[in-house]
Parts: C-alpha cells; structure tokens; sequence
C-alpha cells in the first residue's frame, strides 16, 4: 500500500504541519501571497491549490489549513474529534499557532459552515467573512441531496454547472482511468468527503441557527446561480440572520463558482475582503 | 454439522419492471406505490410458518435478520419474530439464531443485551446472538448513524453487551458513544458466561480480524456462492492460523441459496423465475450506497481503490441457469444439492455452521414449504455427519443442543406448546 494520495504542492506554495489537539490532530497548512492574512477554509472535496486560490494570493497572504484527517500521512487524526465543537476549537487553536488574531474569512460548501462556526464562536477572530455556496441550514422544501451518496457520474453533474468543463475535469480523474494518479485522486476525494461528512451526516443542519446571531464580520455570500447541490435559497437562511450581509449571485457557474468562474468571483471576494 | 433455515422476509410480489422503475429496494422504495399492509401481515405470518416448518423438519437452527426501508427483507425487529420463533419450538431441539439485532442501530445498545436475555430466557438457553455490524444502507441511510462513526460505535456496544451479560457487579458505562451509570441487566440469559456469538460479515479483513480475536464464529453472508467466496475465506482461516487458533469448521459460517425438486429439470421449472426475481429485484441497490464515505477506514479505502477486485458480474445480465451454474444458488435433485453442497461450500470453506436460505424472492409460500420440505428430508441428513469423524466441538452452538439426542431438561418447555 504505497500509494501516494497527496495533492501535488503548487509553484510558489509553503506548507506547515500544524499541530493541535494536545499533539493527536496535524493539519497541513498551504500558504502564498502577500498582503493581508485570508484563511480559506474547504469544500467536502479537499484542499486543491488552484488558480482560484493562487489569483486571491496575489492580493492577500493566503492559509489554506487542510481540514482534520486530509493532512497527508495524518489521516486517521480526524478520529480524535468527536463532533463540530472538537472542530471548531481545532481551528482557534490553530489560528493562535499560526498568529492570526484577526483575518478574513473565506469558506466554501462545507468549509463555508466552518468559518461561520468559527466566526460564531469567536467573532473578533474575523475580520470580514466571505462563504462561498455554504452548508449550514436545512429546508424541508429545499432538500439538500446526499452529494455522499452519489456515483461519481452524477457527483459531477451536481457540483458542476458544466460537469465536462475544465473544472470538473481538474476535481475528477476520468472514470475509465486505472493509473496511480487517478487511484490517488479517488482516494482523496472519498477521504475528504468521509472525513467532512463526519461532522454533518445525515443532514448539514448542526445548530447554526442558534449561533450564528453571533457573527460580528461583515458578510458576503457568493452563489453560482445554477447551484444543483445547495440551492440558492439558502442565502436567505445567512441574510436574515447576518445584518447587513448581501449576497453577490454568479452566473454560468453551480455549486463550485470560484472553480468555474474563477476571475470573476476572485474580483467580487477582492472588492469586498480590501474594504 | 449444523443447519439452519435462514429467512429474509421479502416483498414477493413486486412488479414486473421494478428495477426500471425505481431507483433501489433499499432506503427509497415507495411504500405507498408498491405494498400493502395486510398483504404484509399475511408474509410475516408466512414467514414464521415457513421457519416453524423448518424446525419441525428438522433444521438445527432458524435465523431472522434485521433491515430497515426495503422490499429486500423486512424484519425491522428480528427479535419480534425471534421471540415467536423461540416460543413455537419450544420443545424441540432448534436453535433461535439471531443474525441479527444490529448493535448501532440501538440506542443504547444495551436493548440488544436485554431482548437476548430475553430470547434465552424464552428458548430455554437455545439462543444464537448474532452481533452484526449492520449494513451502511440500514445504518447509515435510514438510521442516519456517521458511516466514520459506524464501526467505532459498533465496537463498543459489542463490548458493552458482553460486560452486560456476564459482570456479576453493577457497573458504569462511560464511553465515546454511551454513558450508563448503572449497569444491571435484567434478565441475564441462561446460557453460561453468555450466548455463543456469531458475527456475519461480507468479507471486510477488519471484520475478520474482530471475530478471531473474540474466539467468535465468522459467517459471511454471501448471495455469491462458495466459488467466489473461496478467496475471502481462505484469507479468514489464514488469519485464525495467525492468531492462534485452532481450524475448527465451527469456527465459520456460511449463507448459500438453495432449492431442491425431485430433479434437475423440475427445479428449474419449479423455482427459475424466483431466483431471477431475487437477483434482478432483491438487490437493486446504487453500488455507492454499500459504501458510503467515511465506512471503510483509510488503509481498507487505499486497498479497495488500489485492487479494484475485478467487478462482481452484474446479476441483472444473468439468468437463472448461470447462477446456478455459477453457484450463486445450489438447485437440483436432492442428490445433485447434497453434493455440491458438500464439495463446493461445506468442505472448501471448511463451515461447521451453514445457513441456508430456501425462501428466495418472490416465491410463494407453498412452494417455499415443499423446497423446505424436501431439503430437510433428502438433503439435511446426509451433510449432518460431515464433520463427526474429526470430532471438533461446535463452541458456537447452545451447549444443550450440540448433540441432538440428548433429551430436552425437564421444565425449560413448560407451557411451550
């Protein structure tokens, strides 16, 4: 069993092991850039150093910590964390190892609930709040498709606006390819989704509703218009509860807008994270 | 040898195009579309009568299991139907096999203790105590249980169920997934330090390794025939060699399809059509839902996307002669089920404790009588025996039933019949 199932590092990319949890939970950290701290925290896909993250760097100092459990080599940590509290105090102790009193926040899907928790436990931690597509809320009428549930084929068409596009391309390996790299790459995007998905099975609704009042950043939601996965009537749930959150909505892209729209939502975080 | 009926409690009458029309048996199928409560009632009925029946034909054992949203097999609470199974054959000498309760899916586990010491309790110390994992459709799907929780929390209430039925003390219980500050079962099963426990599995090297470090027997519960499960138990008793243990067929179990007519050619006009049913209908379940992310650890995850095991055929495209031919299910003469039974299964996979399931998908109850009928008179005993000459002792068998002579103790049936 040697396959090696990390993400190739990126040109221009540091990487620190960060060590929480009194010694059990290691959490890669990826950072670039210059300019103010940003933390990016990710989908239920795993961490990709990508040109989303790399054009965001050229403004801000990026850190892109990998979610507990999807650390290369460190992957059984996530078992020492029983719930989203355990997580969320992961993530303040990393930020304090890390020196970042105060940042922005940027979160997508999954990682999007991760900063508004985290934003919610520690408001002064945050300095503007960005959450692309988050995961969060629940609505009866608007049910959330498992994404864990579903073939590979259908996962794509669900993340997506264009599952043939570049994009999706870059997330998946081709279905009919059997080679070291492809394996690698389904072996991380399954870790990634059972290790976020620990923390919100069956249903992404974990209490935020009863802390997210708490939230002290300016907020902005970014939602691809054809969002298949978490339906755009979500950003609701986050307006009305967030005062004077606004909601930028992005056009030709689904549940992953900075993949498929990389510039233009890369310009839309720009103009609201340098105010 | 020990033989047990095994019965899967399956919706027999499902339209024609199911697996067109619907999405999976498991977890989506719409009750309202596709069943009938009263029709229901009478398969339950059919059901008890069709293991009563095995037991009365002589069958050492009678095995329910528990599934939760499907059409497949429909025992949400085994234990329900196991406690009227413990209570019709009272005063015979059968085996109430739960195969079983599912730990994680009870909350707290302690529930699963508890109706077992119930069922010994019932039987007379007649008890088998499957401690199944649970499947990740049931688990994780419809009883919404964290597929990286899912083993983890069954580990513990295995553990928890042990302490449960043996500590002599009033215990705490303070766990990862249950707290319980006072421990005092009641009742306590008859059967002494506690009931012989079998694990069912489906092949996982984990699994494996659970059931030999318990001393417990491992049963794979296969719809594939011994053919294909020579390799994943040949890998089992490399691990009881490893670990220590002695090769005692008893050890191991097995769950084969089986349907017996008067010869060959009547088989096939007797039962194709019910095979076929259970295959193309019984099992149309999204692959994807058999393993969720997070229900394999990272080192099975590696293994499993490394050696992609050469995809199991798709039982849509077979029919009924290939998986006979195959050895997905035995069928034939008496004499043609005898010996494939006892060459392919009994003696390749080296099984002391074979379930058999004579009941298959759609087949009605009369038939499903006959099949059991037959069997239990031209099959059943010429295997019985096979093991006698190497004189192991089944461990995994109520102590009172492993020679079947022996008469029932005086008082354990009273008021049974």
């Amino acid at each position: 069993m040697s396959v090696r199932v990390e993400a190739p590092a990126a040109a221009g990319t540091e990487e620190r092991i960060i060590t929480v949890w009194q010694g059990r939970v290691r959490m890669r950290v990826v950072s670039k850039g210059r300019g103010p701290a940003l933390v990016f925290f990710h989908g239920p896909w795993g961490l990709t150093w990508d040109p989303f993250l790399d054009q965001l760097a050229e403004s801000f100092t990026v850190y892109a910590p990998d979610h507990p459990g999807t650390t290369p080599e460190a992957h059984d940590d996530v078992y020492h964390l029983d719930g989203l509290w355990d997580l969320v105090l992961c993530y303040d102790e990393l930020l304090e190892t890390l020196g970042i009193r105060n940042a922005a926040f940027v979160g997508h899907s999954f990682g999007g609930m991760v900063a508004c928790e985290v934003a919610a436990s520690y408001p002064d931690r945050v300095r503007r709040l960005a959450m692309i597509a988050p995961l969060g809320f629940w609505r009866d009428p608007d049910r959330i498709v498992n994404w864990m549930m579903l073939e590979p084929g259908a996962l794509r068409a669900h993340i997506f606006r264009d599952p043939d596009g570049d994009a999706a391309r870059r997330m998946f390996p081709r279905s009919d390819a059997q080679d070291a790299a492809a394996t690698a790459a389904r072996v991380r995007l399954m870790w990634a989704m059972g290790t976020t998905g620990k923390f919100i099975w069956p249903i992404p609704d974990k209490g935020l509703k009863k802390r997210i009042h708490r939230v002290k950043a300016p907020t902005l939601l970014v939602w691809g218009r054809e969002d298949r996965l978490v339906p755009a009537v979500y950003a609701d749930e986050f307006t009305r509860r967030i005062p004077g959150a606004r909601v930028q909505m992005i056009d030709g892209a689904g549940h992953a807008p900075h993949l498929e729209q990389t510039t233009p939502v890369v310009g839309v975080l720009r103009d609201f994270l340098a105010q | 040898m020990k033989i047990s009926a095994f019965h899967l409690m399956p919706y027999r009458e499902l339209p024609a195009d199911f697996e067109q029309r619907y999405e999976s048996v498991w977890v989506t199928p719409p009750w309202w579309e596709l069943a009938d409560a009263r029709r229901v009632g009478q398969y339950y009925n059919w059901t008890l009568d069709e293991l009563t029946y095995a037991a009365k034909c002589g069958f050492d054992g009678v095995c329910t299991n528990e599934h939760h949203q499907n059409a497949y097999g429909f025992m949400p609470s085994p234990n329900l139907m196991g406690s009227v199974l413990a209570r019709a054959t009272n005063g015979m000498d059968v085996a109430i096999v739960q195969m079983g309760a599912t730990l994680p899916t009870s909350n707290p586990p302690l529930r699963v203790a508890e109706e077992y010491a119930m069922l010994d309790c019932i039987s007379g110390g007649r008890l088998v105590a499957g401690l199944p994992l649970g499947s990740p459709m049931d688990v994780n799907l419809c009883y919404g249980i964290t597929p990286m929780e899912h083993r983890e929390r069954y580990r513990e209430a295995v553990a928890l169920t042990l302490k449960a039925w043996q500590a002599r003390e009033i215990f705490s219980w303070n766990g990862r997934y249950f707290q319980l500050a006072t421990v005092n079962l009641w009742p306590r099963p008859i059967q002494q330090p506690h009931p012989p426990v079998w694990i069912p599995g489906s092949g996982s090297i984990s699994t494996f390794d659970f059931a030999v470090e318990h001393d417990v027997c491992y049963c794979f519960l296969s719809y594939s025939g011994a053919r294909s499960a020579k390799t994943m138990m040949d890998g089992y008793w490399r691990v009881v060699a490893e670990k220590g243990r002695d090769a005692n067929p008893y050890r191991a179990g097995f769950l084969q399809l089986v349907v017996v007519a008067e010869n060959d050619a009547r088989a096939e006009e007797k039962y194709a059509r019910h095979v076929e049913y259970f295959y193309h209908k019984c099992l149309h379940v999204p692959a994807m839902w058999f393993s969720p992310p997070g229900n394999q650890d990272y080192r099975s995850l590696v293994a499993t996307m490394s050696n992609p095991v050469r995809r199991a055929e798709n039982p849509k495209n077979l029919r009924y002669r290939d998986f006979v031919e195959k050895g997905f299910v035995i069928a034939g003469s008496p004499a043609t089920v005898r010996d494939r039974l006892k060459e392919e299964v009994i003696k390749s996979l080296r099984v002391g404790n074979l379930m058999v399931l004579l009941q298959i998908g759609s087949m009605p109850h009369e038939l499903a009588l006959e099949n059991i009928e037959l069997f239990g008179r031209e099959v059943l005993p010429g295997l019985r025996g096979i093991w006698d000459d190497e004189g192991w002792v089944n461990h995994w068998w109520p102590e009172r039933l492993r020679q079947r002579a022996v008469p029932m103790p005086a008082g354990v049936a009273a008021g049974g019949t």
